[in-house]
């Protein structure tokens, strides 16, 4: 426990920060999604914010940004057959015969 | 017999046993995700006709939710700051909180199934309500686990802050560890099945 | 993970003798643990086995009385001792099912792994010691919900292992329980990957670097991380084709779907491939975990027997780890009749034959540790050095199953079914047979009778061949898998159809010859020979390192490593054996 306070009550700064930042970002999915617009840009627009908040969430709540190796060898594994589940079978669905 | 590592990190490692094994968890838990969001993907592209999820699902109390769940998120990991701080009396405020915090998120679920309910709006309807049921049904339910463990530790397990405090400290992070992939799940659930 | 810490901190009030009940049956003792799984898990193959010996009755000659159990059936599922074709595909699918999930991967990892991993790390146990209790009574609850579903109305799941929609969704009640079975061991296999992974990572010994480990731990580590990641995808179909069942919905029904005249009534819109693909992204990596625990096993065997290192330790652990890692792209080869158009099924094709490749360095490996070698021929060696041309069979017999042109001529026929199981039964099975061999005398203290143990061997090893070598024969004639008769009323079938009662009578004999292993597995634990040193083969590793049986906590001393796992016959070295944990100057 080689925390000090002082470096403790900085990194509660830093979550009510990200707190805010999350609060904001949902005022602004929802607010785009009043926009209607067309499946692309609403598509990529929710999964751009999304994702923002995902990092953000990840990286401070669960202090990946400062977190071990191994933890990011173990992710970087488990995204490579996330995307490999996500977009095989799409491939396959786009190119069917009969 | 005492196994290594339980407490301490691993030095050629950096990690204890539980932060790791979290993280395994943690790993399949995308997996499981991932495949609901694959069916998802698949389903809708497949699809004649895909209703947008405002047209059927209530957006205002879902994004109550969404701000439920990310209060909860920071009362957990202030809840951490606390032990780390040494100041017991804080982390019981802040765990609680998290607990309470996942009542109301599950109340305000349970007002939205009911509302569907009355309007006879059934898994069985569309492939559109069978996912919704599906994934929010799903993530309920590690919602639910989430809150039994932190009760856990804001009651009976909290007795280890006297016996074995680091450890006791480590737990929380676990714990929080969890608690927060269950709020990034519903981060993305949320503009995914209310909003697209 | 929040039980973790409990255990250890009660760690040091062990002294005080454990009940019976906290001693045998709710054991956190990873030995302990080993052997309920070794013990549930054999009664599951052999039960697994007898559904097979029913159904070979039935192939070879249909329409007739079994005899002396036929009786016992039961009027719903064999009026006057015949079978009914519904009984047929209720014993085909729970065939599959109780020999993959319930019999040899719980063997493979949760016997063997559970038993010899942490002895082989140097650990004191487990890194959950809990978690591990969990997951066998897990394990257990699902096993019990399996056998449960032979009770439903209208009896076991019948629509295959792989229950494809939309087949499943409206089959008899028996798949539902079939769901909620498998929800159980998915869970219990979930819990047990992280045990493994975390005991293997955090728990290894002073000294013993990640290319210091016997080469059984890393293919359990590989094991963990295929059970880790390519379980969930199936965890998830199972609660969707629950849905569809319970609820109603069509995740995998598609829109007007008609079953004898009449329109079923799903909203439709979903589609039966989804469920192909989620059930193969675990089911192909399930192939890997059913075979790499067996080449660790046999890698140890071999290495021991031969009085030799390893030929190509490194080159073993880095097609292991690609072996896991493209395991998981390579699934939609099981899927090439479903209208793959030529790029996607190209990009399997492609991968498939990638895929072979490490598993060819590790056979070639294995083969190359054997020359020149003054081998031991016990019983674990027989077993090891026929598990490496019947793995091969099995192997090669697979490469036209994984190029489209051949694969759809050859699917679904019993060309697929000899396939896989040369590499299952007299593969894998051989394999775990050798380790019970190997590891019995650290376990009991006493050694399993020689003769016995090499009559089981060549009666199973003949036995074997006689049951699966005619499946191709069979197969390349066009005989589908699926026949409740054998193919008797088809054309095609009529030259090749007199060999099913030559691979029933060999099935039937196979049972025979296992009699002998279970009296001797169970009475030379009584009456076997005592083994005189706590190392009986002079290994190298670090199991034989523990007092015998190993007491709780394992070893006596904490052990330090300081050399590789295999260092047999080093030159300038007193004897043919240098066990990991001796000091450099010996």
């Amino acid at each position: 426990m080689s925390n000090t306070q002082a470096s403790n009550g900085a990194h509660a700064r830093i979550y009510v920060v990200v707190f805010v930042a999350l609060l904001a970002l949902t005022i602004v999915t929802v607010s785009l999604s009043y926009l209607h617009l067309s499946v692309f840009p609403s598509v990529l627009l929710a999964l751009i914010v999304a994702s923002i908040k995902g990092y953000l969430v990840s990286n401070y709540f669960m202090h990946l940004i400062s977190e071990r190796r191994l933890i990011y060898a173990i992710l970087v594994l488990t995204g490579i057959f996330f995307l490999s589940l996500i977009f095989l079978p799409l491939s396959h669905f786009h190119d069917r015969v009969g | 017999m005492q196994i290594p590592y339980t407490v301490a990190e691993r030095p050629d490692t950096g990690v204890f046993n539980a932060k790791l094994g979290i993280w395994l968890f943690l790993a399949s838990e995308v997996m499981l995700f991932g495949a609901l969001f694959s069916s998802y993907i698949l389903l809708r592209t497949g699809a004649l006709a895909w209703p947008h999820g405002y047209t059927i699902l209530n957006v205002p109390l879902a994004t109550l939710n969404t701000v439920v769940l990310i209060t909860s998120s920071i009362t957990m990991v202030m809840s951490w700051v606390a032990l780390r701080n040494r100041d017991f009396g804080k982390y019981r405020k802040y765990i609680g909180g998290t607990v309470l915090l996942g009542f109301v998120f599950l109340i305000i679920k349970a007002i939205e199934y009911g509302a569907k309910f009355e309007h006879h709006l059934y898994p069985s309807e569309n492939t559109f309500l069978a996912i919704y049921f599906t994934l929010t049904g799903l993530h309920g339910l590690h919602v639910i686990g989430g809150m039994i463990v932190n009760a856990y530790f804001w009651g009976p397990g909290s007795k280890m802050w006297v016996t074995d405090p680091e450890r006791f400290t480590n737990r929380i992070e676990v714990a929080g560890l969890y608690w927060h992939f269950v709020d990034l799940v519903w981060i993305f659930l949320f503009p995914v099945l209310y909003l697209l | 993970m929040a039980h973790v810490a409990a255990v250890a901190h009660t760690g040091n009030h062990h002294e005080h003798p454990l009940g019976f009940l906290q001693k045998y049956i709710f054991s956190q003792d990873h030995k302990v643990i080993g052997l309920q799984y070794l013990l549930t898990s054999l009664c599951f193959l052999f039960f697994g086995f007898s559904l097979m010996m029913m159904m070979r009755w039935q192939l070879a000659y249909p329409g007739q009385p079994i005899p002396f159990i036929g009786g016992l059936l039961g009027e719903a599922n064999a009026p006057g001792g015949i079978m009914l074709p519904e009984f047929y595909n209720q014993l085909g699918a729970m065939h599959g099912t109780i020999m993959v999930f319930l019999g040899v991967v719980p063997l493979a990892v949760g016997a063997f792994g559970n038993y010899v991993v942490p002895l082989q790390i140097g650990a004191p146990d487990m890194a959950f010691p809990k978690l591990n209790m969990m997951s066998y009574w897990v394990y257990f609850l699902g096993g019990v919900t399996m056998l449960a579903s032979f009770l439903m109305p209208g009896g076991a799941a019948n629509s295959g292992w792989t229950s494809y929609a939309p087949l499943s969704v409206i089959a008899t009640m028996g798949q539902t329980v079939w769901l909620f079975g498998m929800v159980f061991l998915i869970t219990s296999s979930l819990l047990g990957s992280i045990n493994f992974i975390v005991t293997i990572v955090q728990l290894r010994a002073r000294g013993l670097t990640f290319m210091r480990l016997p080469f059984f731990v890393w293919s359990q580590l590989v094991t963990s991380f295929l059970l880790l990641l390519a379980f969930p995808p199936l965890e998830a179909a199972g609660v969707m084709q629950l849905m569809d069942r319970l609820a109603g919905t069509s995740f995998f029904m598609p829109s007007g779907l008609v079953v004898a005249g009449e329109v079923m009534p799903y909203s439709g819109g979903g589609s039966p491939l989804l469920w192909q693909h989620l059930f193969w992204f675990l089911a192909h990596p399930e192939v890997y975990v059913l075979i790499l625990p067996a080449l660790g096993i046999v890698a140890e065997i071999v290495a021991n027997n031969t009085r030799k290192p390893l030929w190509g330790y490194n080159s073993l652990v880095y097609a292991a780890i690609f072996l896991g890692f493209m395991s998981f792209i390579v699934w939609a080869h099981h899927m090439f009749l479903t209208g793959m158009g030529t790029v996607i099924s190209t990009f399997f094709q492609t991968t498939t034959m990638i895929i072979s490749i490490p598993s060819v360095i590790i056979l070639t490996a294995l083969f190359i540790s054997l020359w020149g070698a003054s081998m031991r021929f016990n019983t674990q060696m027989l077993f090891a050095l026929a598990f490496l041309p019947m793995f091969g069979i099995g192997g090669l017999t697979g490469l036209p199953l994984g190029l489209a042109p051949t694969d759809i001529h050859l699917h679904d026929t019993y060309y697929v079914i000899g396939h896989f199981h040369y590499v299952v039964a007299p593969g894998t099975i051989f394999a775990l047979f050798a380790g019970v061999y190997h590891w019995y005398p650290k376990v009991t203290g006493r050694m399993m009778n020689e003769f016995w143990g090499k009559f089981h061997f060549w009666g199973s090893l003949v036995c074997m061949n006689g049951i699966f070598m005619p499946m191709f024969v069979q197969g390349l004639a066009g005989v589908s898998r699926r026949l409740y008769d054998g193919g008797q009323q088809y054309a095609h079938a009529q030259g090749v159809f007199h060999l099913n009662e030559w691979m029933s009578i060999s099935a039937w004999m196979l049972a025979l010859f296992q009699i002998p292993f279970i009296i001797n597995f169970f009475l030379s634990s009584r009456k076997g020979r005592k083994v005189e040193s706590d190392n009986p083969w002079e290994a190298t590793t670090l199991e034989w390192a523990t007092p015998t049986p190993p007491p709780h906590g394992n070893f006596t001393v904490v052990p330090e490593v300081h050399r590789g796992p295999y260092e047999y016959s080093v030159p300038g070295h007193l004897r043919d054996y240098t066990p990991q944990h001796q000091p450099e100057k010996a």
